[in-house]
């Protein structure tokens, strides 16, 4: 029961940012269940694919697993669900971790339907309670937190991104292959990048938003310079969307992403009840609106009133010096 | 073309939530409970292939209680032709057990497609559907954007981190719906009077043991009170001053 | 982004519904939160219905609810009705007129008079938008008093010919068909009056928009001229006979607009209410003052019973069994506590309240059209007085 499997994920070849909070998450569960428990790290790929996986011993591997195959160097839902399971079948593992970013929300169910095993999505908490996996997670838009407990000697759990920041725990984490099962019932055919190719607001540790207050999409042009500033993703509120300055994926609130960041930079965004729902678990947030009683004001850590055609290009310097001094 | 959509009925998303008696659950009373509407966008896309394909079935089938033949009615405006309640008075918390009882009930359909929303809009599971999807051995792409179908064959996009899969399969296929997908059509109020007509099968949902229970829910630890710092660009060194050494975000 | 009207139902009138009229209720309400509500103020500033609506009302069956399925009618009750009214008065008093006059006016007179011929070849088209009508009835020099008017038809040969002229007709514009009411006999004798089917491409028939209107802005509003207009023998509804036949139409108009006016009212109420918790003034929001509480209060109470009263009057109505006094009561009451709350809430918002931004002067200028047409508060008045004490006092 002690076991833990990390399922990790891969792009291009490389390890993604929440591969090593699933693995530091495993060591957490592992080390809390007791028993001497291992983590292993489950690296999928193509060949070559295991030299991504030769650090995750510093976040608390045992070992590091590595399954390729030619079709797994992009997310393979079949493959990778069949070869999963077949290992976490082989290793007495009490949990299976999963990041619940888009690939594991849609491996994790895949793969506790394959196990026969309960599943928690996702988590922002696990932990044991009397012998069992106990779950923290939001629930209705945020608006209330559900505590489950699954019973079963076996259990998947998926990770909300940005939640588990990992710390260093080392560990051998000894690389080796393990069969690859690579059935496929659907086939990626191609990965359309998207125009900015750059961080997904989902996964990123600090997040800088925009909304209507922008007044227009050529202004957008602000938040993407303090987001660079501040290494951080571009997120957008839903009217902004709806009015077509930015695309879906960088939505933020009930109908778009739920984001966990450790920063979240509202600009000009009035603060809507459904884009709270977005954001409100961010560590910090900062808001920066010209209307004092903004809604937003009544969440934000850190405000800031004023014209933010003024205060952001302020903000982006300022950052910029703090960063290189 | 024989199309299955599978609906949950939830509370609305503006509901304010109060946590019940019990501890761990919602106190219903006031709550207005919609069709989810991730849901809404697969029964849309149900109708819409059923009658591209020139005809064949639409059949919403819903777990939950007796209430739920409210929702099943509400996807019948909408045009589907006949619902299937799975009665249950609670839904579990086990997503696998819903899976379950729903495989059951599909498994013979002779369904072309079967539909789900992405998620519940209440319990954020995203579960449910690539569960049964296992379930029945049938290909699986969840959160699908766009849509494209021909000759028994389906090619479909969903957005991933950075970007867009293009995804193909074959027939007999389970597919969850993204928002914008579609654009749901509101029911007409035709479709509402002919809904009535409409048979809803109402049957026990052959709900095994549910493995996951909720031990509480409880609402969100209240975020401590934050600051105005002040107005305009002059506030902002004391901002990134406060940033970097008491959120120590910076 | 506007937030979504969730509906007044301080006494859960809603579970006094049956599962459809609260279907029927969702499905308008979300209709003018989506497609209504963006527009409605541009259309309003700029003294334009909003046309391009209505093949999508259409389609989603808000003409002529009520009437029966054959005819390409969604067969509604008469509550289902009032709350497609309610909901749509909600968005504005001028979309709603033009639901009443397409159903109430124009296609029911066809269902209630007309030959099968008529109803077969007219209702469906309505129904489905793709006709739309006008009631000619009141006149320049004959409002409140339609028994005078003096539009005239004349049988002849092949038909009839029609002389004379309508005001304040809305839809007059647009309409392709109109309903127009008139003496067949003497001047003096209004049970001569009758109804006609008159396409407005006739030659003689013509229409202009009358200017200048400070209230239902987001409705067309004209005049109607005939001269010599010859219309074959189908054109006459050949169950109208006398001043009973419009009015019983405007019987059913008027019950529509009870349930309207109240719509306007709960879209009032509702926004100064999210006005007043935000809204920060002396450090606090001006729902903590008393003076507006007291102002929330008495629109609530008002609502409240508007809600239970037009209710019972729909239910009477599928009954079949209400008067054109109890529908009198139901319009003078409803549409006066309308105006009263959409002037509070006007006041409430203070300076916002003036802009075209926040519903309530709207609502203020179209109700004050809404308490003068179909039948006046004071023409409803003695209706009342007439019924109560069975002495007339209109002369």
């Amino acid at each position: 029961m002690a076991n833990v499997l990390a399922v990790t994920e891969q792009r291009d070849g490389a390890l993604r940012k929440t591969s090593r909070e699933v693995v530091w998450a495993a060591r957490q569960l592992a080390d809390a269940l007791g028993g001497g428990g291992t983590v292993d790290a489950l690296v999928l790929g193509a060949p070559g694919v295991d030299a991504a996986g030769s650090k995750l011993g510093e976040v608390g591997a045992d070992r590091v697993l590595v399954a390729e195959d030619a079709s797994f160097a992009r997310y393979a839902p079949d493959g990778y669900a069949a070869t999963a399971a077949a290992v976490a079948k082989a290793g007495g593992y009490g949990a299976v971790l999963v990041a619940a970013t888009a690939g594991g929300k849609d491996l994790a169910p895949r793969l506790a339907a394959r196990l026969d095993a309960p599943l928690a999505s996702d988590v922002t908490g696990v932990g044991i309670e009397g012998g069992k996996l106990t779950a923290t997670r939001p629930v209705y838009a945020g608006k209330a937190i559900q505590l489950l407990r699954l019973d079963a000697p076996l259990a998947v759990v998926s990770l909300r991104p940005n939640t588990f920041v990992p710390g260093s725990a080392a560990r051998g984490g000894a690389v080796s292959k393990v069969a690859a099962s690579a059935v496929s019932r659907v086939t990626v055919r191609e990965v359309k990048a998207a125009e900015q190719g750059t961080l997904d607001v989902a996964e990123a540790s600090v997040v800088v938003s925009g909304g209507r207050g922008l007044k227009g999409p050529e202004h957008f042009a602000l938040i993407e310079n303090l987001a660079k500033a501040l290494g951080a993703a571009v997120g957008a509120s839903r009217a902004v969307v709806d009015a077509g300055w930015r695309p879906h994926a960088e939505q933020v609130g009930q109908t778009g992403k739920t984001v966990s960041p450790q920063l979240y930079v509202a600009v000009g965004i009035s603060g809507a009840i459904q884009h709270l729902a977005g954001m409100r678990t961010a560590k910090t947030i900062v808001a920066i609106n010209k209307d004092k009683d903004a809604p937003i004001f009544q969440v934000a850590d850190y405000g800031v009133v004023g014209d933010l055609f003024e205060i952001v290009p302020r903000l982006t310097d300022e950052v910029a010096k703090a960063k290189a001094g | 073309m024989k199309i299955a959509v599978c609906i949950k009925r939830v509370p609305d998303t503006e509901t304010r939530v109060r946590i019940a008696a019990d501890g761990a659950s919602i106190d219903e009373s006031g709550v207005k409970f919609i069709v989810g509407p991730y849901d809404e966008f697969a029964v849309e896309e149900a109708l819409q292939r059923r009658d591209q394909a020139g005809g064949g079935e639409v059949v919403a089938v819903a777990l939950g209680p007796d209430a739920a033949q409210e929702t099943i009615r509400s996807a019948l405006a909408m045009g589907a032709d006949r619902g299937v309640l799975l009665k249950a008075d609670r839904i579990p918390a086990d997503a696998l057990a819903v899976a379950k009882a729903l495989a059951a009930e599909l498994k013979d359909g002779g369904y072309d497609l079967v539909l789900f929303g992405k998620m519940a809009v209440d319990d954020y599971h995203h579960a449910v559907g690539p569960m049964t999807a296992e379930l029945l051995g049938l290909p699986c792409v969840t959160a699908v954007s766009k849509l494209a179908l021909e000759g028994g064959k389906g090619v479909a996009e969903r957005e991933i981190e950075g970007g867009l899969e293009v995804v193909e399969f074959a027939l007999p296929a389970v597919l969850t719906a993204e928002k914008g997908l579609n654009t749901p059509r509101y029911p007409a109020l035709k479709g509402i009077m002919a809904a009535k007509k409409k048979p809803v099968e109402v049957k026990p949902a052959a709900l095994g043991e549910s493995r996951v229970a909720v031990q509480s829910l409880a609402l969100p630890p209240e975020r401590k009170a934050g600051r105005i710092l002040g107005e305009g660009p002059d506030v902002v060194p004391e901002l990134v001053r406060l940033l970097r050494t008491e959120a120590k975000v910076l | 982004m506007a937030p979504r009207f969730e509906g007044v139902d301080f006494y859960d009138v809603g579970s006094l519904l049956s599962e459809e009229e609260r279907a029927v209720r969702e499905t308008v309400r979300q209709w003018v939160d989506d497609r209504l509500m963006p527009v409605i103020n541009q259309h309003y500033l700029e003294g334009k219905f909003p046309l391009q609506l209505v093949p999508e009302m259409a389609e989603l069956g808000f003409f002529g609810a009520n009437l029966p399925e054959e005819y390409g009618c969604a067969g509604l009750n008469n509550v289902a009705y009032g709350l497609i009214m309610q909901e749509l008065e909600r968005g504005d008093s001028g979309v709603r007129s033009f639901a009443s006059v397409q159903g109430a006016l124009v296609m029911y007179p066809i269902h209630a008079f007309g030959s099968e011929e008529q109803r077969k070849r007219w209702l469906p088209q309505l129904a489905a938008g793709e006709v739309i009508g006008c009631f000619g009835l009141t006149e320049p020099d004959y409002g409140s008093n339609p028994g005078g008017m003096i539009t005239t038809a004349k049988e002849t040969k092949d038909g009839w010919v029609l002389n004379g002229a309508k005001m304040w007709i809305t839809n007059g514009s647009t309409a392709k068909l109109a309903i127009i009411w008139a003496k067949t006999g003497a001047l003096e004798d209004p049970s001569s009056i009758r109804g006609f089917i008159v396409p407005t491409d006739t030659p003689g028939f013509s229409a202009r928009d009358q200017k200048g209107k400070l209230s239902l802005r987001a409705s067309d509003t004209s005049e109607l001229v005939l001269q010599d207009v010859k219309v074959g023998k189908d054109a006459l509804l050949p169950g109208s006979k006398g001043l009973k036949s419009p009015l019983s139409c405007l019987t059913q108009a008027r019950y529509g607009i009870a349930w309207g006016a109240l719509g306007a009212a709960m879209g009032c109420y509702d926004e100064a209410l999210r006005y007043a918790k935000q809204r920060v003034m002396f450090g606090k929001p001006i729902a903590a003052f008393q003076l507006q509480q007291q102002r929330l209060a008495d629109m609530l109470s008002e609502i409240t019973k508007a809600q239970l009263l037009v209710l019972q009057l729909g239910r009477l109505k599928d009954q079949g069994k209400v008067s054109p006094q109890q529908v009198s009561l139901a319009k003078r009451n409803n549409v006066d506590m309308a105006c009263d709350i959409a002037r509070e809430a006007r006041r409430l918002l203070g300076a916002n309240g003036i802009l075209a931004e926040y519903g309530a002067m709207r609502h203020l200028a179209n109700l004050e059209s809404v308490y003068t047409y179909e039948g006046t508060h004071d023409m409803h008045t003695l209706i009342l007085g007439e019924e109560i004490t069975g002495i007339s006092a209109f002369e």
